[in-house]
């Protein structure tokens, strides 16, 4: 460990550090903030530093770890997407729209992560409202991807997995609709983890697609992730799709032990279309896991090839009515001209305020919902995400956990597949399911491609079995190094030039 | 499925959704290739097949009848574009 690349420290590391007092939490976020100052002009991940912010709660950490107390989190820097709402922090999600907006009010995982003493340095970029798969729909300027600045990081949560990946951070929160942590995890090396609807509390966060949206965190490990979840999972009674029920203790489930555990390889994510060294990591990934003591079973998930079309109805039919709030009324941006009627203010507000890819969404989401087209549209995929959900429930018969990868490629170019909107969905085309079946899906580093750029492995686990997904995470970690690469030093330089 | 621009101008009022000229044009070649991408579910027979609008069973649940203010009027208007005391100031909308 070494506080010149705050990159060598995991939380696990850290905590060890912090309770022995070798190392106090000031020290460690003045790290974080000087790589921050370093990285941030080429990388962008972050839309807000709030270092003052950071300071007073480093402080606050080391207060308490002096007085011998200790936490997961106590001490430990991190970093929110800025679809959290936070209190008297500027929260734009990525949009005009919510440009300079100051929320009156904290997020549930906001709180959750402040109470456990964590130390907030900065919000993260994303797709504006979540709609991506590359940051490239920020209104503030797309993230690099550490591995290589003239690729995506991901999205739409790839400005928290960039953070973590550059050491600006040991932890970062994501929101996850249809593939927006695990694939940002996957394209940037990191341990990320979508958990079960229900399982984290949504309020606070600025909403997307309600019936799909969920928060989870990036990490370096798979026991990392386990301490970040402890944290904020749990019942909120101001979120009412949040599950009141119990909370185990993820990371005594981290035993190392996958003996029997039966592994369902779903035959229909090994298909035409997945790059060559994705499909040779992840299987290579599962024999080990094999050897492991696992049993591998085939399974099949038949409706996998409709998932990308059901998800892009259920997703914009519920974002054109969530973004309907964004009115100019009573936040965010206002356009109008003397003599406008309501609507004409309506539309010229959203048209400035709403970047192409939201207006987009917005559109297909209404036309799905009009009078004419609903049933052929809406409803029929509301039907299609039965027979989704109906094909996990069975193959859960046969199986504890499903192995897969977790995209079809790694990172792409900048701008590869901004003029095509259907590619760009492709990208999703391993994580979607998963959401419109509501389960816990973790995507952690198990393979470089021959330009060294990180493969995702992706554990999709039953509802609210979250500790089986980590524990299997986890037991490939103890075996192999993956999770130990890092990328080169960010040196500022873009295309020889500085950003 | 092809779209007109008159389809991309009715779906923009619905949505309340100004647009300039080229987004018209470049709104409905997107849809049109999406909605074209989206027709494969019509091949699939969903007869029978109930709708799954939400994951979860759950109800709303009612919280405890007791009175609460979290929320102090003043923070929750400050971010309003154009406000007079505690009104939201917007066009008129009766003539």
């Amino acid at each position: 460990m070494n506080l010149s690349d705050p990159r060598s420290f995991t939380i696990a590391t850290a905590r060890s550090a912090l309770d022995r007092r070798e190392l106090s939490s000031t020290e460690l976020t003045r790290a974080m903030l000087d790589r921050i100052a370093c990285a941030e002009p080429a990388l962008h991940a972050l839309l807000e530093v709030t270092e003052a912010r950071a300071l007073a709660d480093a402080a606050a950490a080391d207060a308490r770890l002096g007085r011998g107390e200790t936490g997961p989190l106590l001490g430990i820097p991190v970093v929110l997407k800025d679809i959290f709402a936070t209190r008297g922090i500027v929260t734009t999600c990525g949009s005009r729209i919510l440009e300079g907006f100051r929320p009156p009010y904290d997020s549930d995982a906001a709180e959750r992560l402040a109470r456990a003493g964590s130390v907030l340095v900065g919000k993260a970029n994303l797709d504006e409202f979540a709609m991506g798969s590359s940051n490239e729909n920020s209104a503030y300027g797309s993230t690099r991807n550490p591995w290589d600045l003239e690729r995506v990081p991901g999205g739409s949560s790839g400005g928290s997995a960039a953070a973590v990946a550059a050491g600006e951070c040991l932890a970062s929160l994501g929101t996850d609709t249809g593939g927006s942590i695990r694939l940002p995890a996957s394209f940037c090396g990191l341990v990320g983890l979508k958990p079960t609807y229900g399982r984290v509390s949504r309020y606070g966060v600025i909403a997307y697609a309600s019936s799909l949206d969920q928060v989870g965190p990036f990490a370096w490990t798979v026991e990392d992730i386990a301490a970040v979840l402890g944290v904020i999972a749990g019942h909120d009674p101001r979120d009412s799709t949040s599950v009141p029920r119990g909370v185990p203790d993820y990371t005594a489930a981290l035993t190392g032990d996958v003996r029997g555990l039966r592994i369902g390889i779903p035959r229909e994510y090994f298909a035409d279309g997945i790059a060559p060294d994705v499909e040779g990591a992840t299987r290579s990934a599962i024999r080990l896991l094999e050897s492991q003591g696992a049993q591998l079973v085939e399974i099949g998930l038949p409706h996998t090839e409709y998932a990308i079309a059901t998800y892009y109805l259920v997703a914009t039919a519920e974002a054109s009515s969530n973004l309907a709030r964004y009115d100019g009324v009573r936040f965010g941006l206002r356009r109008a001209s003397s003599g406008d009627s309501l609507i004409d203010m309506y539309r010229q507000t959203r048209d400035a305020g709403f970047g192409p890819e939201v207006k987009r969404r917005i559109l297909l989401g209404t036309y799905a919902l009009s009078a004419g087209y609903c049933d052929a549209y809406y409803l029929k995929a509301l039907q299609v995400r039965t027979l989704i959900r109906r094909d996990f429930l069975q193959a859960f018969e046969q199986c504890d956990v499903i192995a897969a990868p977790t995209a079809p490629t790694t990172a792409f170019r900048l701008g590869e597949k901004v003029s095509d909107p259907l590619a760009m969905y492709l990208s999703d085309i391993f994580t979607t399911s998963v959401n419109l079946a509501g389960l816990p899906g973790l995507s952690l580093p198990c393979g470089a491609d021959t330009a060294g750029l990180p493969i995702g492995l992706q554990i999709i686990a039953p509802a609210f079995a979250e500790e089986v997904a980590l524990r299997v995470g986890d037991a490939y970690q103890r075996a192999t190094e993956w999770h130990l690469r890092r990328p080169a030093e960010i040196t500022g330089l873009v295309s020889g030039k500085v950003a | 499925m092809p779209v007109s621009l008159k389809d991309v101008d009715h779906i923009a009022l619905l949505a309340r959704l100004g647009l300039t000229e080229d987004e018209r044009a470049s709104l409905r070649d997107d849809l049109e290739s999406i909605l074209g991408y989206i027709g494969k579910l019509q091949a699939l027979d969903t007869t029978g097949i109930e709708a799954t609008a939400h994951v979860i069973d759950l109800h709303t649940p009612p919280r405890d009848d007791v009175v609460r203010n979290p929320q102090d009027a003043d923070a929750m208007l400050a971010n309003a574009p154009d406000r007079d005391r505690s009104y939201l100031r917007v066009p008129k909308i009766i003539e």
